[in-house]
């Protein structure tokens, strides 16, 4: 009985959650300029999403990219700069440390108008003309303390001494960098990679601060401007789709990863 | 196997952390060939001394000297020594053969020659079949032993090994014991051990350096250090013992549990206080009234496998602990004799509290980190530097930190017979030593409180 | 070189990305278009009418949003961790998988989903909506507090004698709150400040306090943008007072 309770819960929530996925999902197979009215069977939305024969294909298409290309970026200094200070961070102490470690909490508490307006008055202040370089800057620095907190279970993790036991085996710190930090903090370093990316993605306010006004467009901010317009272009409801299922794929994949990896611990 | 050859010098080597001094003042040899171990209980400097030999650490003073050069200021990856971690260290994304050839490798050793040297020390400790095992997939026990063989393999001048046994069980540490032993006899280089287990130090070294709060107490051999201990330190930290507080009454003669009793030790003047040791299994019973020295009441007896273990309360109101491979029945009045050899009598190293303080005003002086009543002072004016004595049974502790006058907490307790020696350890780093009666557990947070009659304050000479 | 050093980069880039920013909103906001200090744009905001109701709406919304994301969301976390109710990963997934699909497209689909229905957009739309956005956000930590939580607790609690209820409210409960607190930072400020979503969800009859700030900053009226900044700022540092422990709140997050 209480199982059954449980998964009836479980299941009006989920349901409750997908309902709107899930219609968009079915009305991306169908041509009809409105959510709801279905017009037969047509993969054509698909069809122009990849051959670019939409209104304003260019802007859609060019928005993607300059999303995927936003957020490879930013999420791979992130990882650099945060993989650095996590190590740099696991060997600080006292109150250093948890300076440092407050800092590195603020921009995910902050509101992300917060961070795009702050960051707007940074780059005004600092008289630095806002496009591609300002929006990257931007995501490296909400995308960073993710990567920070990823790294450093890894850190604990790691027996303190495997560092030394490289030393004392002839490596020099850079050898043992490579040879034997990277290699047991590259899951910590892919996760903290993949939330960068995944916040990237998503975001929308931080890069509708700090993109200036060189008409650089992202797809959230495309998505904005189109919803304002009045009514969505049919073919985002393609696209929505196949992002919707490429995240479905990589969460799989990343989850089954790490509860194999788990097993192979036990 | 040891030669006299020193293969590392330690001279005043210091080392701080923080304004937390771990060691002071550190003069140690190590000769060539030799199995050392450092000795003491955690936090006694033991694992900081290694990892300053091993290059992990740089001392703040002093020089450490490798065939007579001074090595303090080379990395460790370029000295000729390798270590055995504590919880192994060994690289889980490696498997075994990985490990062990890391070091080769990063010399750029030949493969063919990798191969075969891994083999060998594979092979040594008898790991053969395991080259290709993940090291997440052994047991504690063979984790060990790769770690081993991935130090060995590199051929180093010195083995250093931080507890390396700690994390075995009991079993499986006397097994490994003895191989580390004989590996030592076969490979001819020089072992240095750190642990804190004193069995373990007693079975495998040819030199203990028992260590605590950053100083050598006592440098000598297994048997040396039983035998002979020098302070009241080592005396309880090697084994069991009975420390009583005692007099010298003349050269070879002794009083201690309010009898007398003939020893082997000479100089120490007459009539001079002093500790005494004795260990339990060094107090015989008799029956024959001529040998009996002293009387007493069996108070318990436990089974302890080889030997019993009794406590018992003296005539004289003293309880000591007697070993022995015969059991007596609780309440039996038994009589008993120590031979002369086994007295073991040591200078003590303070007699009360003297502490540095400053007067406050007539009746308050400033001392160890708080200011405590005194009685009026004559001759002293407020602010002058004093010299404060208090004899150890009139400091009372308090439950309550709060009760007290300085908080502090018990570091160290040794049973002497009648009654408990604290060194109680104050929150701004003075010590603080106590006779007392009652219980405490080492750790107990305590308060001090000192009647303001029992200190014995002097004027500091301008000098 | 100490490898503490190694947080060098990373704290000069915060202070010049994180830091710098946020001081540079307090400045501002006390400045006025010249560059001199001034009070106006503070003494503006609480006689601003609309700004004040907004300023409330938005609170109040934050406020409705958090507590049903609780209600709905702890009971959720509770079962997806109790091994004997649900067994199955993909479940857990399934809860987390929106909180990566971008907010926009998950509102705007929400609000197609009212217009197919002809529900008309309001506040009872905008908190419905909001829920759907945030939820998992309240979900995951919670669900992660208590999925590591260590059993002998309960166990203890009940050989001690609790009932099962005593134990959840006694024992369970608090133990989780780290996690109940990060959920309340990630639900209550984002939904103070979010703009879009809410003119999405209401056919901009609401607006939120985000929508302000950035109809100020985009008409030019950076001072007073950032005055309204300066005021979420406040709200956030109260909102991390109450949350309390950083560190554990910090924890439930990953």
């Amino acid at each position: 009985m209480k199982r059954f309770l449980a998964k009836t819960y479980i299941w009006i929530l989920l349901i409750l959650l997908y309902t709107p996925l899930i219609l968009i999902a079915v009305f991306s197979f169908t041509e009809s300029k409105v959510l709801g009215s279905w017009t037969g069977f047509s993969t054509r939305l698909y069809e122009n999403l990849f051959t670019g024969r939409i209104q304003g294909s260019a802007t859609l298409l060019s928005a993607v990219e300059n999303t995927l290309l936003i957020a490879l970026v930013s999420a791979a200094v992130a990882m650099l700069l945060g993989t650095v200070a996590a190590i740099g961070i696991f060997n600080l102490q006292g109150r250093k440390r948890r300076v440092v470690s407050f800092l590195n909490n603020i921009p995910m508490i902050n509101p992300d108008v917060i961070t795009g307006v702050s960051l707007f008055l940074l780059f005004i202040f600092l008289h630095f003309s806002q496009g591609y370089l300002t929006v990257i800057l931007a995501h490296i620095s909400f995308g960073t303390p993710y990567v920070v907190l990823s790294v450093l279970p890894k850190l604990q993790q790691m027996n303190p001494n495997v560092y030394e036991a490289a030393l004392d085996l002839g490596a020099t710190p850079v050898q043992a960098l490579r040879k034997v930090l990277i290699p047991q903090l590259r899951p910590g370093m892919v996760s903290g990679f993949i939330l960068a990316f995944t916040m990237s993605l998503d975001d929308f306010a931080v890069t509708f601060f700090t993109r200036g006004t060189i008409g650089l467009e992202t797809l959230s901010t495309y998505i904005y401007a189109d919803a304002r317009k009045g009514g969505l272009t049919p073919e985002l409801r393609a696209l929505m789709t196949l992002i919707f299922l490429i995240i479905l794929i990589l969460l799989i994949v990343i989850n089954v990863r790490q509860a194999k990896m788990n097993k192979d611990k036990e | 196997m040891a030669s006299e050859e020193h293969i590392i010098d330690l001279k005043h080597v210091s080392k701080r952390f923080g304004d937390k001094t771990v060691l002071d003042d550190i003069n140690l040899y190590i000769r060539k060939g030799e199995f050392v171990t450092l000795l003491g209980p955690s936090g006694c400097g033991k694992t900081t001394t290694l990892r300053l030999i091993g290059g992990f650490l740089a001392p703040d003073e002093g020089e450490i000297l490798l065939d007579g050069k001074d090595i303090s200021s080379i990395p460790p990856y370029k000295r000729p020594f390798n270590t055995v971690f504590q919880r192994y260290a060994l690289f889980p994304h490696l498997d075994v053969y990985e490990n062990i050839a890391f070091g080769l490798k990063l010399q750029k050793v030949p493969e063919d020659e990798i191969e075969r040297r891994v083999k060998r020390v594979l092979k040594l400790v008898s790991m053969s079949d395991y080259e290709d095992r993940d090291v997440d997939s052994l047991s504690g026990g063979q984790q060990q032993r790769v770690a081993i063989a991935r130090a060995l393999v590199n051929q180093p001048k010195i083995l250093l090994l931080d507890e390396p046994l700690a994390a075995l069980d009991l079993k499986m540490r006397q097994d490994m014991q003895i191989e580390l032993k004989e590996m030592h006899k076969k490979l001819g280089i020089t072992f240095i051990y750190v642990t804190h287990d004193q069995e373990e130090a007693l079975t495998l070294s040819d030199t203990i350096v028992v260590m605590n709060e950053g100083k050598i107490q006592q440098i000598g051999t297994p048997i040396d250090i039983y035998n002979e201990p020098v302070n009241c330190f080592v005396a309880d930290f090697i084994g069991e013992s009975n420390i009583l507080k005692g007099k010298m009454l003349r050269d070879r003669r002794v009083a201690f549990i309010k009898h007398e009793f003939d020893c082997v030790d000479e100089g120490f003047g007459e009539m001079t206080p002093v500790d005494v040791v004795v260990r339990p299994e060094d107090i015989y019973f008799t029956t024959d009234p001529a040998k009996c020295q002293f009387k007493a009441t069996v108070n318990s007896c436990t089974f302890k496998g080889v030997h019993y273990e009794m406590w018992v309360d003296t005539d004289t109101g003293y309880e000591l602990m007697i070993q022995d491979y015969d059991p007596y029945p609780v309440g039996a009045e038994v009589m008993l004799y120590i031979d002369p050899d086994d007295i073991q009598v040591m200078r003590k190293e303070r007699t009360r509290n003297v502490m540095d303080g400053k007067m406050v005003d007539e009746t308050h002086v400033e001392m160890i980190g708080g200011v405590f009543e005194c009685l009026p002072q004559e001759g002293i004016a407020p602010g002058d530097d004093v010299r404060v004595t208090v004899r150890f049974e009139k400091v009372d502790l308090e439950d309550h930190q709060e009760e007290g006058v300085v908080a502090g907490e018990v570091h160290f307790l040794l049973y002497k017979g009648d009654h408990y020696h604290l060194t109680i350890l104050t929150e701004d780093g003075y010590h603080v030593w106590v006779d007392t009666n009652d219980i405490w557990d080492k750790g107990d947070l305590v308060g001090i409180t000192i009647a303001p009659e029992d200190l014995l304050i002097e004027k500091k000479n301008e000098a | 070189m100490k490898r503490s050093h190694w947080s060098i980069p990373y704290v000069v880039f915060m202070a010049i990305f994180v830091v710098l920013p946020l001081v540079l909103v307090m400045v501002y906001a006390f400045q006025d278009g010249t560059g001199h200090f001034t009070l106006a744009n503070i003494t503006r905001f609480f006689t601003d009418a609309d700004a004040l109701t907004t300023f409330a709406v938005s609170l109040e919304i934050a406020i409705e949003n958090t507590l049903i994301c609780i209600l709905l969301g702890y009971p959720a976390a509770w079962i997806l961790a109790n091994k004997d109710l649900n067994r199955s990963a993909i479940t857990i997934i399934l809860f987390i998988m929106p909180m990566w699909i971008n907010a926009l497209m998950r509102t705007l689909a929400t609000a197609e989903i009212f217009n197919m229905l002809g529900i008309r957009l309001g506040k009872g739309t905008l908190l419905f909506g909001m829920v759907y956005d945030y939820l998992p956000f309240m979900i995951y930590p919670i669900y992660n507090v208590l999925a590591k939580m260590d059993k002998s607790y309960q166990e203890a609690a009940q050989d001690l004698g609790a009932t099962p209820w005593k134990v959840f409210w006694k024992v369970t409960v608090p133990l989780s709150m780290p996690g109940v607190w990060s959920g309340v930072l990630m639900v209550f400020m984002p939904t103070v400040s979010t703009f879009a979503i809410s003119e999405f969800l209401t056919n901009n009859k609401i607006k939120l306090f985000g929508t302000i700030i950035q109809e100020n900053i985009n008409s030019s009226m950076w001072n007073y943008g950032a005055a309204l900044a300066f005021f979420m700022l406040i709200i956030i540092g109260i909102t991390t007072l109450f949350t309390g422990d950083q560190k554990e709140a910090e924890e439930a997050l990953i």
